[in-house]
């Protein structure tokens, strides 16, 4: 750990990209990493997307300004494992099993799970088949195409798994769609933060840390999370193999996976989302039991997707999505 | 020559693409089966949706156009009312996107501070009608022209030579206006066709139009993206636009036969 952070201090500097300041936590991980190791970070596109993280590392391959770390969509981190460098972290064993690639290629670092976000005036929630109430006229919202966007498609998942169906046939949260449509009660608008405060999409099936009431700026905003629907989406992190800083690229992860009360972990916790380790901190008591409880409430052992999954789930959506609500 | 030079770069060019991707594989082969998709049933739909939609709002759109222009052009030439009105269509017929998305969503969605109607969310009925905010101001400002166009003196002509108005229009005004009528329902036609953004924001939960269906096959995170496939979409949209094209050629010297 010395040795490494000796080399990092002597590079000086570390190329990060795509993370707002305002998202996870990350302006306060950033300060924190350059005020414990004196290096300077340079955070380039910070409003980017997963697709422009794997853009950037390819056109600017071999200059000093081509990004140390990604932080990237777990679809996007399978499909690019050419371009990383095998890292385990000194933490590697309290990542679980299904959240990190067995040869160190990729590693999740934060998440949450799929919920539902509800304004207060529907009074509580506590089942999923509350919605298709006559009180939900109009307010029940993805947030995107499950076609097209992540979010939208797990938000289908999680549906389906409430629903009694399982990750690999989402037949039955496509028909949950359908019974909403039916109801009346499906609207077609895309949930913003500007369609939420204006009440058009007063229901929003979304990740819980992006339906958390300060994330989205509303006060009088619920989430539920369906028991025994927990459906997982995490973040992964990864060094490109030809990093210009490539002993700050070890160190920052090294940082980002610490269970220190000022590391990594507890300060993506502190913003809202689930860090990887969280388990593994709870159970060793080096979690932030304040910020933990400020998380909604699950109960049931979380599922992810496979690749396979994931496709398979796309596909039945692509020939079905638009007939069940069209 | 700068202009066959810039119809080059952003027409010809951009079509060549299109044309060349659609009949490519996903690793660059020459192939026909990239075109397969045209005969699945969901994708017609898009065609479908997008012929409705611009079919309905450019006729609706040219129509309602037409009248709102005769009366303004029928009143004071120079007065406050007729540029006001042309100042006013100016504006909003570059009004759309996600702005005019969501001015109709706060004020007469179903949950809309005026009006609380839900029917707003069928297609093509709600969009349709978002559409006519940006189709009648501009059907006004190309439709213009040709209405000022319209002589007194033939009016008066055939008023004297005791011609009732329906004669007046069925037989000089009518057949006067109607080339410029339809080749601006034809502008509309392609305007409501290519229109993306307003929709885009206003319902992108399902894909009823081509262009929702060309963003998702680019842009898709669930692994769906196929840039092929897209070319294969925008290929289909340009055969529509040929065709529509043609169709109106054809209408176009049919309606002005008697000016040769």
């Amino acid at each position: 750990m010395s040795t490494l952070a000796a080399a990092a201090k002597k590079e000086g500097t570390l190329n990060v990209i795509a993370v707002p300041p305002t998202w996870a936590n990350y302006g306060a991980i950033i300060s924190g990493f350059t005020k414990k190791y004196g290096i300077k970070v340079n955070s380039a596109n910070p409003t980017g997307t997963s697709q422009d993280e794997v853009n950037a590392v390819k056109q600017e391959n071999g200059t000093a300004a081509a990004p140390d770390v990604l932080d990237i969509g777990q679809a996007f981190a399978l499909a690019n494992t050419s371009l990383f460098a095998p890292y385990e972290v000194s933490t590697w064993t309290d990542i679980p099993a299904a959240q990190k690639a067995a040869n160190g290629l990729w590693y999740e670092d934060y998440g949450g799970y799929m919920s539902i976000g509800y304004s207060s005036k529907f009074g509580t929630i506590t089942s999923m088949s509350q919605l298709l109430g006559s009180k939900f006229k109009n307010a029940v919202a993805l947030n995107g195409n499950p076609t097209a966007a992540n979010a939208a498609l797990n938000g289908v998942m999680m549906a389906n798994l409430v629903e009694g169906g399982t990750a690999d046939n989402i037949s039955k949260g496509v028909n949950f769609f359908h019974q909403l449509k039916q109801a009346g009660n499906f609207s077609p608008v895309s949930a913003t933060g500007a369609t939420i405060k204006a009440g058009t999409t007063p229901v929003v099936f979304n990740w819980d840390y992006l339906n958390l009431p300060s994330y989205v700026g509303v006060s009088n905003w619920k989430v539920f999370v369906p028991p025994n629907a927990i459906l997982g989406g995490y973040y992964a992190q990864a060094i490109n193999k030809n990093a210009p800083h490539p002993a700050a690229a070890r160190l920052w992860e090294e940082f980002l996976y610490s269970q220190a009360t000022s590391g990594g972990q507890n300060l993506w916790l502190a913003g809202g989302a689930r860090p990887v380790e969280q388990a593994a901190m709870t159970s060793n008591s080096s979690i932030n039991t304040a910020d933990a409880s400020k998380l909604p409430a699950v109960s049931g052992t979380p599922v992810f997707l496979t690749q396979a999954q994931n496709t398979a789930a796309a596909n039945y959506l692509t020939a079905n999505w638009a007939k069940a609500v069209g | 020559m700068p202009f066959l030079g810039y119809v080059g770069v952003f027409l010809l060019l951009p079509t060549v693409i299109v044309l060349v991707h659609a009949f490519q594989n996903q690793s660059g082969g020459f192939s026909l089966s990239g075109l397969k998709v045209l005969g699945d049933s969901t994708v017609r739909g898009y065609f479908v949706g997008s012929a409705e939609l611009a079919a309905v709002t450019s006729v609706g759109g040219a129509v309602l156009g037409a009248i709102l222009a005769y009366a303004v052009a029928s009143g004071n030439p120079e007065g406050v009312v007729r540029r006001l009105y042309l100042a006013g269509s100016g504006v909003l017929a570059q009004f759309g996107g996600v702005t005019l998305a969501f001015a109709f969503l706060a004020t007469v969605g179903p949950s809309g501070l005026l009006l609380h109607a839900s029917w707003f969310y069928n297609f093509p009925e709600g969009i349709g009608l978002i559409y006519l905010y940006f189709q009648i101001p501009l059907m006004v400002l190309v439709f213009m022209p040709a209405i000022d166009g319209l002589k007194v003196q033939w009016r008066e002509a055939c008023e004297n030579l005791g011609g009732s108005a329906w004669q007046y229009w069925r037989h000089v005004g009518g057949p006067l206006l109607m080339p410029a009528f339809l080749g601006a329902t034809l502008l509309l036609f392609a305007n409501a066709l290519s229109a993306f953004a307003t929709i885009w924001a206003w319902e992108n939960q399902i894909a009823y139009i081509v262009p929702q269906q060309i963003a998702i096959a680019l842009s898709s995170e669930v692994g769906l993206a196929n840039a092929n496939e897209g070319a294969v979409l925008a290929l289909g949209m340009v055969i529509m636009v040929v065709v529509v094209m043609t169709g109106y050629a054809l209408l176009q010297r049919r309606a002005a036969r008697w000016l040769r």
